[in-house]
Formats: structure tokens, sequence, C-alpha cells
């Protein structure tokens, strides 16, 4: 169990820099998730945590001790990779006893360990298979194992869910959840998608092309998004963007239609600001807000709820309604934004005006 | 495929054991030939029918060679044989394995000089830098030895560059678990590297073997003394002079024998040698 920092972190390859300057804590216990486009470098992070990256500048800490300088196998750290990384030769025991047979543990020692992960992960009945005889969802559970056994300070997980498939996903990230909350073990967690970042994070970091965009509670962010970035990649379908000129005591997005801003960020007309709705943040019909009148262009029926595609101004808009009121494609539509839920961006920043 | 074309089978049938045939006769003709008596195979036509001096030819030549070429024993010639080409295809699988690690995982300063400079040196075969080679060889006194056999054709680009190749589809993640587990180079390379090449292995030892045991023009220039013939060299050495002084059923039975054992070799790990051209297991 460990805090980990990172302070004023820095990593370069050659002349790029594709960290900036990063601080980020991470509590003991504590499960957080780095989410971000790919290429965005939350994997470079990771990787520096782990230490088979060296950060250019900045320190890294785990359990309050300065690790820049430390081998990856110092570090009391075990890694989950996307590609499960079995050693493909050994079998599921031989794989999770390697790096304990390297730290010459006593071999009843070794035995306990192997037993207690197979049983929390339920491979005891796979213990002599090879991984190749394993489907995706055991080996990546070997994996995991591998890491349990060592008893580390912290898991770094690297898109471990990404190669299984979407059922398996599920099931994996819930039991991915079940193990933290067994073993209570600081836990960073690496992913593309956001609704694993959702489901699994205690706080989440998210990243943008070598920048903390903003980190916290997965709702905190959904509810608070700090920047255009934040807001569009969190939620899904993700919000609808409106681009418009502050005119007066609202936003003007086109049509006639003026989205009103609320008191504390008014200012200067003629300012460029982007209104952010989420698609579950419209109703139909008169729900208080501004009112959108919309021509449907494709109805994607969900069952529980419909997406409706439409495009206003220029911009292409996603409205989620319930699934049994569904207008036809074609059809005249009027919705309207739940009060108090639109977002506000300066356009040319991405920053959120008020927050 | 799934066809079903009677003449087109035949037909097919017809070419392919035609080609059997072709490869095959010259073989059993040198069999027959190696049970025979000298007359019986001088007379036209030859027979084409085993004669009855199998034990007593082969009993020749293994312990006392030819009567009037090269008098060296065939034992001594095989064995002398089985040390080069054992020794050049393990050499060969031990220094191009180790060669190709250090370019695939290690960063070291003209790393990829070195391994163009290795690549480099399949264009040049061992007949190019034969004289050279021959003088290196001399000057350290291992002409006439098993290691003046062995040594000069050790070094193999061709391997080297299987073994990276294949290096190369090992997954990074692969070598970054194993330094999280703990695992030195050194470590890595035995528990993880060394056996998921075996098939790998296998195979290049099937065709290093033969490589190796075909060796001619090298000995050819190195050997000077019988106790070191190879058995290739020994069917030279029968061959003395004009045809009717060479012992042809002689030279015949140490033919069979110096073939023998690359195909062995074949036959006994034919399942690996398949397995290791084919299938990687990762």
């Amino acid at each position: 169990m460990a805090e980990i920092s990172l302070q004023g972190v820095t990593k370069s390859f050659g002349k790029t820099e594709v960290i900036h300057t990063t601080d980020i804590t991470i509590n003991d216990g504590e499960f957080v998730v780095m989410v971000g486009p790919s290429g965005c470098g939350k994997s470079t992070i990771l990787r520096m945590i782990a230490g088979l990256e060296t950060s250019t500048t900045g320190e890294i800490r785990i359990a309050g001790k300065r690790v820049n300088e430390v081998e990856p196998k110092d570090r009391n750290i075990a890694m989950v990779f996307q590609n499960y990384a079995l050693y493909p030769h050994m079998s599921v025991y031989d794989n999770m006893a390697y790096g304990l047979k390297i730290r010459k543990l006593a071999k009843d020692d070794i035995e306990r360990r192997v037993q207690r992960a197979a049983k929390i992960l339920e491979l005891g009945q796979y213990l002599k298979r090879k991984p190749r005889e394993l489907s995706g969802g055991q080996r990546q559970r070997v994996a995991m194992g591998r890491a349990i056994v060592r008893e580390p300070a912290a898991f770094l997980f690297d898109e471990p869910l990404s190669n299984l498939d979407a059922k398996l996903r599920v099931q994996m990230r819930l039991e991915i959840q079940k193990l933290h909350r067994e073993l209570r073990t600081t836990s960073v967690y690496v992913t593309h998608d956001q609704v694993e970042a959702m489901t699994l994070a205690n706080r989440m970091i998210v990243i943008n092309a070598g920048v903390v965009e903003q980190i916290g509670a997965p709702l905190e962010v959904y509810d608070n998004p700090a920047s255009l970035f934040v807001a569009g990649f969190i939620g899904s379908p993700s919000m609808n963007f409106l681009p418009g000129l502050r005119s007066g005591d609202g936003v003007e997005v086109g049509e006639g239609l003026v989205v009103p801003l609320p008191p504390e960020i008014r200012g200067s007309a003629g300012e460029q600001v982007t209104v952010g709705v989420r698609p579950e943040h419209f109703v139909a019909g008169d729900g208080g807000g501004p009112r959108f009148k919309l021509r449907v262009d494709t109805v994607e029926a969900l069952g529980a709820d419909s997406l409706l595609h439409a495009g206003f101004n220029g911009s292409h808009l996603v409205v989620r309604i319930e699934g049994h009121s569904t207008p036809r494609a074609g059809s005249e539509f009027e919705v309207s934004v739940l009060p108090g839920k639109a977002y506000f961006f300066d356009t040319g920043t991405g920053k959120r005006l008020g927050a | 495929m799934v066809e079903n074309r009677p003449v087109r089978d035949v037909l097919a049938h017809a070419v392919l054991i035609t080609g059997v045939l072709l490869v095959a006769f010259p073989l059993w003709v040198t069999f027959v030939a190696s049970t025979l008596t000298f007359e019986q195979i001088v007379t036209v036509p030859m027979p084409l029918w085993p004669g009855d001096h199998f034990l007593a030819n082969y009993t020749q030549v293994l312990t006392a060679g030819s009567e009037k070429g090269s008098s060296a024993p065939v034992s001594t010639m095989l064995v002398n044989s089985l040390i080069m080409a054992l020794s050049i295809a393990t050499g060969k699988i031990a220094i191009s394995i180790l060669s190709a690690f250090a370019i695939v995982y290690f960063r070291f300063p003209g790393r990829s000089f070195f391994f163009w400079s290795v690549f480099v040196t399949l264009m040049l075969p061992v007949e190019v830098r034969i004289i050279p080679t021959f003088k290196v060889a001399s000057d350290l006194g291992i002409l006439n030895t098993h290691v003046g056999l062995a040594l000069p054709l050790i070094a193999s680009a061709t391997a080297t560059f299987l073994f990276r190749q294949f290096f190369m589809t090992i997954p990074d993640e692969l070598a970054e678990a194993a330094r999280i587990d703990g695992a030195g180079p050194v470590r890595f390379f035995i528990d993880v590297v060394l056996p998921l090449s075996k098939t790998h292995m296998a195979a290049l030892f099937v065709i290093l073997f033969i490589y190796g045991w075909n060796q001619y023009l090298w000995p050819l220039l190195i050997t000077t003394s019988e106790s070191m013939y190879t058995v290739v060299i020994g069917i030279k050495r029968m061959i003395a002079g004009g045809d009717a002084s060479n012992e042809w059923h002689l030279i015949m039975a140490t033919a069979m024998m110096a073939l023998m054992p690359p195909a062995l070799v074949v036959v006994l790990m034919q399942k690996w040698f398949v397995k290791g051209l084919v299938e990687t297991e990762k």
C-alpha cells in the first residue's frame, strides 16, 4: 500500500515533449483511472511510474521514496498489460510464481501466495494449463494473478480490457472492482474507454495531448467538466456543442436563438462562446429552458431511450429522449434544454466559463 | 481443394511418381553397387539387384579403408564428419542466438552498424574468403585439427538474421513483464527467450548440421593427414586415378554411409523442423 506522487514530471522523446509538466498525487488505496484518447500520453505516464520509461524532468515518488533511479523490479509495483504478456511456455502456476522465484521466496510461501491468488481469481483448476489453452478473459485473470502474488504497493493496469470482447469486458470490469474492494491496493488504471473510467475510478484523470485536463471523481468530472475537451470526452453520446456569440445576457447560437447566461458569467458582448448541452439534458416539448426546433435526420431507437440526430445551424445535435414517444425521421420536433443544464466554454481557450 | 477429376489425378500422380523415381534411382544404383564386387560393377550392363558382398564391402571400408586410394578407415572419417557437423551446427546456433539477442534487446552505440555488418557478410560465401581464412588458420596452427575444421565456418549471418527476425516478433511487453518480475537480461534469455526459440533452434540445427556435414572445399584444403579426413573428403581421396583403378564398390559403400547421418537427422527431427518453420508459440 502506498501513495504515488508525480511532481513536475515531463517526458520528451528527442525534441518533442510528449508529457507536459504534470503533478499528480494518488492516495494510498485509491483506484485512479487515467483516461484520454490514444496517443495522449496516458500510457507513457504509467510506464514512467512503472520505471519502464525514464522521466525527462521531475520527481516520481512511491510510498514517499524517490524512485526515479530505481529499477522496475525494486519499485514494489506490479503491472498488467493489454496483451497479457504471459510467458507462453510456462504453466499458469509458473507464470504467477516466476517473479517470486526470482526474488528467492521460500517454496511454501510461493505455493501459498499462488493458491490464494488462484482462489481470488477462480483460476484453481487451470494452474497446470499453458496460456494458449485459456480464453482471453482467463489469460487476463492470470496476468492479474501474477500482479497479486507479488503483494505490491501498487497495481498498474495498462488498458487491460481492450483485447477482450464487449461482454467479457463488462464482466472483468466488475471483477476488477471486486478485487480492489478486497485488496485495497493503490491502483492506477489506464484506458481510452470513458465507460471503464466512469465505472472503475475513485478519481479519474483526463489527459489530452500530454496535458492533464482535469482530475476528479467521475461524477464530479461529468457534472463539472473543466474544458471543452473533457466535456466532449466524458459522456456517451458526447456533449453537443453550439458555437455562438455573446450578446447581452445570453449567447446567440444561430437561428435567432439565445441561450441565457447565468448571472455570474455575464460579460462583454461579442466574445466567442461555445454552448454545450448533453444529449440527456434535452426534454421533448417545453421544459423551461431554451427551445430548439429541429428537423430530425436519423432516429436510433434503443428501446429504453431513443437518440435523435439533427442539424442545427451547421452543428450536429444528438438528443436523447424517452424511448416510446419517438418522432419519425424527417419530421419537425421541438426540444428544450433543462434549466441550468447548459455549459459555457470560451471558444478560443476551450476553458469552461465561470468554473 | 476437393475436386474430382480423374484425368488430372492420374496425370498428377504420374508426374510425382516420375519425380520420385528420378531421385530414387541413382540412390538405388549406389546402394546396389555397394553390395557388388568390383568385377560385377564393371560388367556391362551393371546388375540392378543387390549382390552378396554387402557385409564384406562395408566391413572393409569401415575398418581398413580402400586398397588403392586413401587407406584411412571410414569409421574415423565418420567420426571426424560428425564432430565437424555438430560443432558447426551448435556453434553457429550458440553464437548467432547470442548476437541476435544483443542486437534486438540492447541499445548500444553502433547497434545498427553491427547488425548490418553481420548482414553484409551474407554476401561473402566461404569460397570468396577461403585464401585469407586458410592463412589465418595456418598461422593459428589449427590445420589438420577438429578446431580448424569447424571454427572458421561457425560465424553465421543467416542464423543471426533468422533469430533476429524471430525475436522481433516476441512482444516487447514480455521483456517488460520480465523486468518487472525482476529478471535481468541473462535470466530473461535463459528463462524466456531460449524456451521460446526451441523450435527455431531445432529447425536451424537440421539445416546447419547438413551444411556442416556436406562441407567439401574447406576440409579439402586444410586436411592433409588421413586421420583428419571427413567422409566427404574420403570419397574424393578414394577416387585416385583412372576409371579402372577405382574400387567403385568401396566408394559406393562409403557414399552410402556418408548420406546416412544427414538423412537420419532429417527423419528424426522432421516434426520439430516443420514446427520451427511454420509455427511460433507466442
